[in-house]
Formats: structure tokens, C-alpha cells, sequence
């Protein structure tokens, strides 16, 4: 078993020193209001001074992908550009009348579910172009959601690297643990993106697993 | 509530499986795979979903099922992933309640 397992660690790493890129597209998935914006500005604002886009309460609020090409993230001698992928929530339904909830009008509500639905499909599509995903989860709710089983199962299927973000640690509530035993199988870094706590242990572990 | 066996669905390709999953849940109706569908069936099935809410009497899918297993020895080398028990329903019929990695509660209005 020990020799099987070093064997594939040392074909994976001869694989990865043969077709390294120069960049790697790294996609930031997870359900509505996992905060996967709040980590892409965190991202962009620490490493070139910019953000990606305005975080909202109101689910799907990133409706279509964004990309920020370029990102060189370096910790402790070890370096890695990164394009980031921000996509819209992943979801199974979308209903418009949660919408109306926060104030919005029902013709505003229903444009939006319909840029929603067409969100997720341009989410799933891009699955196929991502060298690797981050997979922020709230860590303040039950990880085990049927999006977030059926994304970590398709990157699984794709054998793309994972690192689950387990998000809104700054929170009473938080529970990474919860999340690290529903997933047991893959990394699972506790950050809150939207105070930055334990954020460089996110950056340390993105540089050994995609660099 | 339709009951599909393990036989039934490997007979059936993924497109197949897809469009019966969605036009019975469409009528209103639970449906239960013994088998359950690969993540890529997932996937397409939510992408497919997606294309057919129309914002007044489908507002989409409620999905239950547990997470993949790799079971065989052919599913280790291969990577394929056997899918396990799932039920499909109409998100304004089907509620998850709790949901364990092997203890699924759903409550059906």
C-alpha cells in the first residue's frame, strides 16, 4: 500500500513538472452567499490592489462568471499565478419570490431568477476549463447540501485539486469541523474572508497545491 | 412517486435518465433511483434544470442523495463513481429536513 502510495506521488509529481502551466485557472465555486466574492476581493485586494466585484445578502447577486487574469501569490519562497474564476452560486432552484424578500420589485425579482438560472449554467460549464477549484463553503450552515456534494463530486470525477474554504469563521455559529467531517477526504482551510483571519494559511496552502 | 430499480437506469443513457427525471418531477411527481446518477448526471441534470425554470410553476429541483462512493475495484482504477440511493422532487414539494452522510430526512408536502 506504502509502495503504491509513494509510486503515485512520485508519477503525479513527474505528471505536474511536465505540464506545468505558466498559469492556472483557479474557479471559486459554492452555493449563494458562501461568500466566494468576499474571497475573490480578499484574493485580488492583498495581491494587486483590486477587487472583483460588490458582495450582497441578496442570494446570486454574481450572475455571470469574472475573471481577474494574472494573480501572483508568493508565500514563504514558493510562488504561483493564478487567473481567478469568480462564478455565480450554485443552486437547484431559483425562486424569484426570495427575491422579493429584500425589497425587490417582482419585475426585478424575476430578472434576476432568470440571470440566476443562466448563472449556473455558465458556473457548471466552466468546470471543464479550471485547472483547480476553491470550494467556499459557509461554515456557519450544514455542509451537507446537495450542491455542495454534487460540485465536490464533480471535481472529483474531473480529479481537479481541491481546497475547501470554510468560510464566516468570524462567526458564533462557525463550525470548519462540521464541514472537515463531512468532507473528510479533501483540505479544508478555516479563514473568514471578509476580516482575513487565517487568511495567509489559505494563500500558504494554494501555493502547495497549485504551484 | 415513482420507484426506478438499479436495472431500469442502466439501461437507460444519461440524456435518457435526464429527461424522464425532469418530465415526471415536472408533473409534480417524487422520483426514487435506486442507483442515483454520476456527478456529471448531476451536473447536467441541474444545468438542464436550469434551462426549464420558468419562474411561475417550476421553480426547480430538490435533490437527496448521499455522497459518492467509490466502490469496486474498477471504480478505483477507473475513477468512476457509482451513485447511491437518490430522490428528485419538485422544489416546492420536497424539503430536506436533515441530511447525514448516511441518513437522509425529507419532508414531502
Amino acid at each position: 500500500m506504502g509502495l503504491l502510495s509513494g509510486l503515485r506521488k512520485r508519477l503525479r509529481f513527474i505528471y505536474k513538472l511536465l505540464l506545468r502551466k505558466d498559469k492556472l485557472k483557479i474557479g471559486i465555486y459554492g452555493p449563494p452567499n458562501a461568500g466566494k466574492t468576499t474571497l475573490a476581493n480578499r484574493i485580488l485586494r492583498d495581491w494587486v490592489g483590486d477587487i472583483m466585484g460588490s458582495p450582497s445578502e441578496i442570494p446570486h447577486e454574481t450572475r455571470r462568471v469574472k475573471l481577474r487574469e494574472g494573480v501572483k501569490i508568493e508565500v514563504d519562497g514558493k510562488s504561483v499565478t493564478i487567473d481567478v474564476v469568480d462564478t455565480p452560486g450554485l443552486a437547484t432552484k431559483i425562486d424569484f419570490h426570495d427575491f422579493m424578500k429584500f425589497g425587490l420589485s417582482e419585475e426585478e425579482a424575476k430578472r434576476r431568477a432568470k440571470e440566476a438560472t443562466e448563472g449556473v449554467i455558465e458556473a457548471i460549464k466552466w468546470l471543464d476549463d479550471l485547472d483547480g477549484i476553491l470550494l467556499v463553503m459557509d461554515a456557519t450552515e450544514d455542509p451537507f447540501t446537495q450542491v455542495n456534494v454534487t460540485i465536490v463530486g464533480n471535481i472529483e470525477a474531473r480529479k481537479l485539486p481541491l481546497i475547501i474554504v470554510a468560510n464566516k469563521i468570524d462567526l458564533p455559529n462557525a463550525s470548519p469541523a462540521r464541514i472537515k467531517s463531512a468532507f473528510p477526504q479533501h483540505q479544508i482551510v478555516p479563514v473568514s474572508a471578509l476580516k482575513g483571519i487565517n487568511i495567509d494559511s489559505l494563500y500558504k496552502v494554494i501555493a502547495e497545491k497549485f504551484g | 412517486m415513482n420507484l426506478i430499480s438499479k436495472e431500469k437506469l442502466s439501461k437507460m443513457g444519461s440524456m435518457e435518465k435526464i429527461r424522464m427525471i425532469l418530465d415526471t418531477v415536472k408533473e409534480g411527481k417524487i422520483v426514487v433511483l435506486e442507483t442515483g446518477l454520476t456527478p456529471e448526471e448531476e451536473a447536467k441534470l441541474i444545468e438542464l434544470t436550469m434551462l426549464e425554470i420558468d419562474h411561475e410553476n417550476f421553480i426547480g429541483i430538490e435533490v437527496e442523495s448521499y455522497p459518492y462512493r467509490e466502490k469496486s475495484i474498477f471504480s478505483k482504477i477507473f475513477g468512476k463513481k457509482q451513485g447511491r440511493l437518490t430522490v428528485i422532487g419538485p422544489a416546492n414539494r420536497l424539503k430536506t429536513l436533515e441530511k447525514q452522510e448516511d441518513l437522509i430526512k425529507t419532508l414531502i408536502t
